[in-house]
C-alpha cells in the first residue's frame, strides 16, 4: 500500500500526533518509546530550530533503521551545544571529529560496518551549512561521487552562528551577518553570490535528495526515513531559523520557516538520480516580505527607507524558484 | 660490483636496473636497484643503479663509481659526465649500430681493458624479436655476456618475472641473440650486424 | 619468504597480511607503488574484508580512517610532504582521539620550492602531534615495522607512523623476507578497541573538553609515548623471537665501543653512515653511529646511554629547523643535557641532495678534528648562494630565488648527484 503522508493542515491542527492515525502514521516525536537521540539538557538558544530539527531527524532515522544507527557530526552549533564537557545530550552511537570532514569521518564508518559485513548499521553524518558548503565541500563531493552509504543531513541556518554569526556559502542575498554588515551602499550580503547544495548533490547523481523545514516536521521525518531505507549516498538541506542570528522572535522560529516555504524562498522538493521526483506545492503564497520582515537581519531593507530596488530583487529569486521547481502546481498523485 | 645504466624515460631503463637486481637475486646474491628519481616524463634523461654483492648492501647513495655502465640511448653520449666515475677497468656497452669512432667517444674509453667496451644493436634486436624498440632487457643479455657477472640463464629468467608470457619470452629471445652476439666476438671494436 | 622487490610493494604486501579492514588513500608521490598494489589486492579478491576507498584528498584520507578507526575496523593508509600538510588538522585528531591508525609516511621534502625528493621536513612537521614515529632503516625494516605498529598501536590506542625515505627506500628493488600469513596471524591479534561506535553500546566520541580537563586529557596523551618507550622494545624482541629478525625497538648502536666521535641520523643515510665508519675504523678512527629507530616517542635515557663515552656528536639530518639549525640535534641535545658535550649539527640531503660516502668521510674526519660549525649545511654550493645574494642587494626586484639558482647551476639533468 503506497504511503500516503497526512498533512497537518487537513485536520487544521499542528499537533504533533494525530490520534485518529496509525502510530506508524504519527510523528516520531508522538511515540513514547521513540529513542530520545537528542535529549534533553542541551544547551541550545530558545527557539533553536536547529535542535528542533535534529531532534526529529535522528529520531526518524533511529526508528527507521531499528536503532541501529551511527552519527557522526561536524564541528557547529548542534556539536557544541549538545555535548557541553562533561555531558552528553546523544543517546546514539556519535562522533565529532573536526569542521570540514563530517562527511568523509562518516564514509569511514560505512567503509567499516561493510568490511565487517554489518549491513544492518546505517550512517548519518550531519553539520550545518558552514560545515557542509564551505569547509566541507571537498569531503562532501568526494562523498557524493563514490556514492558512500552515508546520509548527510545539513541544518541550514544560513551562516557560522556557533563563532558568532559570520557569512556562509548559503547567507541569502542581502542579510546582515558580521562580516556582510548593513552598512554602505550595498548592504547585507551580496547579490549574485552563494550556492544551493541540494542542487550540487543533484549534480553528483546521487540516490536521493531532498530538501526540509522545521516549518513541516512530518514532511521532515517522512524525508528522513525514506532517505534511510535507500542505499548509497543521500542528502537532506533542512532549512533552520536561528533566532540569534537572524533577528527572530524564539517563539516564531516556525513561522519563520513556514514563510520561507510560502514565498517560494526555500522550496521543499525531492530528487533522483539527479532529477527531481517530487515537490509539495505552495497553498497559501506569501510575498517575501512577509518572511523578511520577521527577521532582524533584513531590516536595513524596510528602515529608514524601503529599499525597493533589493525587495524585487529577493522576490524574483523567490519567483524563479516557484516556476523552476513547479511550487504553483498540484501534486501528482 | 655497481651498475649505472642510462637512458631515456620510456626506454625501460628503470626496468632494467630492476631485473639485473633479480638475476642477481636469483643467484643467491644480494642486490639493490633504485632509479634516480623524477616526475614520470617521456623522452628526459634517467639512470638507474644496481649493486650486487654477496653481502647485504648498506650504501644509499646513487652510483658514483661504476664497473658497468649501460647506454641504453646513444644520443646521451654527447654528455661528458656519463663516464664520470667508471673504474679504470670497468665495462661499457652501448645500444647502437655505429662504431665507436662514429659514436665519438674513442678517447673516453681508451685506457679500458680489451673487451670492456662494446656495442650491441639492441634496438634492431628489439624490434626483430620484441616488435617494440625497447633494448632493455636484450641489453641484458649482452652485459651478461661481457662482464661474466650474471649468468644468462638467471637473466632470461629475471625478464621472464618481470614480463610474462609472450612479452617476456620475445625479450629473452633478444636478450640471448645480444648474448651470442657479445660472446662471440672479443676484440675492442663494436660489433655490427 | 624471500623476494627480490620494490620497497613499496613489500610493504603492501605486509600491511596486507596485517588484514587491514579499511584502507582509504589519496595519491601522491611518492607513496603511490604503496596504495596502488593494496588497491589491487583488494580489487582483484586477495585481500578480502577489506574496504578500499579513493579519496578525494589527502585530508579526505586520514578522515575517512577516523571514521573507520572509531567504528572498530583496523585502518590504513599512507601519505607524504604536502598531504601530511594538507591532513594536518586530522593528524592531531585522530591522536587526540587515540585512534590507532597506522600510515606509512614516504618521506619527502615540503615545499615551496616544490620538491618530490626524499628529505625528513614532513614527518618532522608533525613529530609533536601525538603519534608514534618509527623510522625504517632498510626496505626490510620498512615492511617489518608496519606489523609491529599495528600491534603497538592498537595496544596503546595510538596512532603510529611508519616513516620510510622516499625514493631512495620506496623505489628501490631490494631483497626482502617477506612474512607468512601464518606469521602475521600469530603474532597480530585482531582489533580490540579500547573505544568504538556501536550502536548497541553507544557512545559519545569527540566532545569538547573545556580548561577544567584539557590538561589532564593531555597528559594521558604524553603518558601514552612514555608507555610506548617501553613497549617498543619489548615487541621488537618478540618479533625477533617469531619472525628471526631485528627490527624496530629504540636504537642500534654501529660500533660506538670506544668511539670518541660518534654520529646520530634517522633512516636509510644510517647504511652509508655506516659504510663510512667502517671505512674509518679500518684507518683506525674510533668512530660509530647511532641508528634512531624510535624518534617519536624520542628515547631520551637510551640515546643518552649510547652516547656516554662519545667525547663529541655528530647529528647527521634531513631537516631544517630555518632560522636555528637543526630538529633532531635539539633533541639529542636534550638527551645528553646531564653532560653536555660537543654537537654538530650536519643539515644533509635536503631535497633528495645524494649524501655520499665521500663527504661523509671528509665530513667525520673533520668533526674529529674539532674543525666544524655548529651547524654545517653538507656539500652546499656556497658559490650559488653568494651569487644570489649579490643578486638581490643589487636589486629589488631580482625575481623568484628557485629560478634564479636553478639558471645559475644551468641544466642539471646529466647530473648525477
Amino acid at each position: 500500500m503506497p504511503f500516503e503522508q497526512i498533512k497537518f493542515y487537513q485536520t487544521g491542527t499542528f499537533t504533533v500526533g494525530n490520534r485518529l492515525l496509525d502510530l506508524s502514521d504519527r510523528t516520531v516525536q508522538a511515540d513514547i518509546t521513540r529513542s530520545n537521540a537528542l535529549n534533553s539538557g542541551h544547551r541550545a538558544c530558545r527557539g533553536c530550530g536547529e535542535a528542533l530539527g535534529a531532534r526529529y531527524a535522528v529520531d526518524a532515522a533511529m526508528r527507521a533503521a531499528n536503532k541501529n544507527l551511527i552519527a557522526v557530526n561536524a564541528t557547529g552549533c548542534l556539536e557544541v551545544f549538545s555535548t557541553p564537557y562533561p555531558e552528553t545530550s546523544w543517546q546514539v552511537a556519535w562522533m565529532h571529529s573536526l569542521f570540514g570532514n563530517a562527511s568523509a569521518v562518516a564514509a569511514g564508518v560505512a567503509a567499516a560496518m561493510k568490511a565487517k559485513g554489518r549491513k544492518e548499521v546505517r550512517v548519518i553524518a550531519q553539520g550545518g551549512d558552514g560545515g557542509t558548503a564551505d569547509i566541507g565541500m571537498g569531503c562532501l563531493s568526494g562523498m557524493f561521487e563514490r556514492n558512500d552509504d552515508v546520509l548527510y543531513i545539513c541544518y541550514d541556518n544560513e551562516a557560522y552562528m556557533n563563532t558568532g554569526v559570520q557569512r556562509s556559502g548559503t547567507t541569502p542575498a542581502a542579510a546582515r551577518t558580521a562580516t556582510t554588515p548593513s552598512v554602505g551602499p550595498e548592504p547585507g550580503n551580496t547579490f549574485g553570490q552563494g550556492k544551493s547544495l541540494p542542487l550540487i548533490a543533484m549534480a553528483h547523481g546521487i540516490p536521493y535528495v531532498a530538501t526540509a523545514s522545521v516549518a513541516n516536521l512530518h514532511d521532515l521525518e517522512f524525508k528522513v526515513e525514506k532517505a534511510t531505507a535507500i542505499r548509497g549516498a543521500r542528502y537532506i538541506h533542512v532549512h533552520v531559523p536561528c533566532p540569534l542570528g537572524w533577528g527572530s522572535e524564539p517563539q516564531d522560529t516556525i513561522k519563520v520557516a513556514r514563510a520561507a516555504v510560502e514565498s517560494g524562498l526555500f522550496p521543499l522538493f525531492e530528487a533522483e538520480f539527479g532529477d527531481v521526483t517530487a515537490r509539495t506545492p505552495i497553498r497559501h503564497p506569501q510575498p517575501v516580505e512577509n518572511y523578511l520582515k520577521l527577521q532582524k537581519r533584513f531590516a536595513h531593507l524596510f528602515r529608514p527607507v524601503r529599499d525597493e530596488v533589493r525587495l524585487t530583487a529577493i522576490q524574483s529569486i523567490a519567483d524563479r524558484n516557484i516556476q523552476r521547481f513547479g511550487l504553483f502546481q498540484e501534486v501528482a498523485q | 660490483m655497481q651498475i649505472r645504466i642510462h637512458g631515456r624515460g620510456g626506454q625501460g631503463v628503470v626496468s632494467a636496473a630492476e631485473m639485473l637486481s633479480i638475476a642477481a637475486f636469483l643467484e643467491g646474491r644480494f642486490a639493490q636497484a633504485f632509479p634516480s628519481f623524477g616526475s614520470e616524463r617521456m623522452g628526459a634523461p634517467v639512470m638507474a643503479f644496481c649493486r650486487i654483492d654477496d653481502q647485504p648492501i648498506r650504501s644509499r647513495e646513487p652510483v658514483m663509481h661504476p664497473d658497468a655502465l649501460i647506454i641504453q640511448d646513444p644520443t646521451l653520449l654527447h654528455q661528458n659526465s656519463l663516464f664520470d666515475g667508471l673504474d679504470e677497468s670497468g665495462y661499457v656497452l652501448i645500444n647502437s649500430t655505429r662504431d665507436l669512432k662514429e659514436l665519438g667517444i674513442e678517447s673516453a674509453v681508451k685506457d679500458l681493458p680489451p673487451g670492456h667496451v662494446r656495442t650491441v644493436p639492441a634496438t634492431e634486436l628489439a624490434i626483430r624479436y620484441v616488435g617494440r624498440p625497447l633494448p632493455n632487457g636484450t641489453l641484458l643479455g649482452g652485459f651478461a655476456a661481457m662482464t661474466g657477472v650474471l649468468k644468462l640463464e638467471s637473466v632470461v629468467a629475471a625478464i621472464r618475472s618481470k614480463f610474462p608470457g609472450k612479452i617476456g619470452e620475445s625479450n629473452v629471445a633478444a636478450a640471448e641473440a645480444a648474448y651470442e652476439l657479445v660472446a662471440k666476438r672479443d676484440t675492442r671494436e663494436e660489433v655490427h650486424v | 619468504m624471500f623476494k627480490q622487490i620494490e620497497g613499496s610493494r613489500a610493504v603492501a604486501e605486509t600491511v596486507a597480511l596485517c588484514r587491514p579492514e579499511v584502507i582509504c588513500a589519496y595519491p601522491i608521490t611518492p607513496q603511490t607503488h604503496i596504495v596502488e598494489a593494496l588497491g589491487e589486492m583488494v580489487k582483484s579478491g586477495d585481500l578480502a574484508g577489506c574496504e578500499f576507498v579513493n579519496v578525494e584528498s589527502e585530508f579526505g584520507a586520514l578522515s575517512v580512517a577516523i571514521g573507520a578507526s572509531a567504528a572498530g575496523a583496523r585502518t590504513y593508509t599512507a601519505t607524504a610532504s604536502q598531504g601530511l600538510l594538507f591532513m594536518a588538522e586530522a593528524v592531531y585528531n585522530a591522536s587526540g582521539l587515540g585512534l590507532p591508525i597506522v600510515m606509512t609516511i614516504g618521506n619527502r621534502a615540503i615545499g615551496a620550492p616544490i620538491n618530490i625528493w626524499n628529505d625528513h621536513s614532513d614527518s618532522m612537521s608533525m613529530r609533536d602531534a601525538g603519534w608514534i614515529q618509527l623510522f625504517a632503516e632498510t626496505n626490510q625494516e620498512a615492511a617489518d615495522l608496519h606489523i609491529q605498529a599495528f600491534r603497538l598501536a592498537e595496544e596503546l590506542s595510538c596512532p603510529v607512523m611508519v616513516c620510510m625515505d622516499g625514493f631512495i627506500l620506496t623505489h628501490a628493488y631490494d631483497r626482502i623476507d617477506l612474512a607468512t600469513q601464518e606469521q602475521v596471524d600469530g603474532w597480530l591479534p585482531p582489533y580490540e578497541p579500547q573505544q568504538v561506535l556501536d550502536p548497541a553500546n553507544p557512545v559519545s566520541i569527540g566532545a569538547m573538553v573545556g580548561p577544567d580537563a584539557f590538561s589532564e586529557v593531555r597528559y594521558l596523551a604524553h603518558h601514552k609515548q612514555l608507555r610506548a618507550l617501553e613497549r617498543i622494545p619489548v615487541l621488537s624482541r618478540e618479533f625477533h623471537e617469531a619472525f628471526g629478525r631485528d627490527s624496530g625497538g629504540l636504537l642500534r648502536s654501529y660500533r660506538t665501543e670506544g668511539a670518541e666521535t660518534v654520529v646520530v641520523a634517522l633512516g636509510s643515510v644510517n647504511g652509508t653512515i655506516q659504510e663510512a665508519v667502517d671505512e674509518l675504523r679500518a684507518d683506525g678512527v674510533p668512530i660509530g653511529s647511532i641508528s634512531i629507530c624510535s624518534y617519536r616517542p624520542f628515547p631520551l635515557e637510551e640515546v643518552q646511554k649510547a652516547l656516554a663515552n662519545a667525547k663529541r656528536i655528530v647529528v647527521l639530518e634531513k631537516s631544517l629547523a630555518v632560522g636555528l639549525g637543526g630538529m633532531l640535534a635539539t633533541d639529542v641535545q636534550m638527551a645528553i643535557a646531564a653532560r653536555p658535550r660537543r654537537v654538530y649539527t650536519v643539515i644533509a640531503g635536503l631535497g633528495g641532495r645524494a649524501i655520499t660516502k665521500t663527504s661523509l668521510v671528509e665530513l667525520f674526519l673533520k668533526a674529529r678534528r674539532d674543525a666544524l660549525e655548529s651547524v654545517t649545511f653538507l656539500d652546499l654550493n656556497w658559490d650559488a648562494i653568494t651569487r644570489e645574494l649579490a643578486r638581490e642587494t643589487a636589486v629589488r626586484r631580482s625575481g623568484p630565488i628557485a629560478e634564479n639558482i636553478l639558471k645559475d647551476l644551468g641544466e642539471l639533468s646529466s647530473k648525477i648527484a
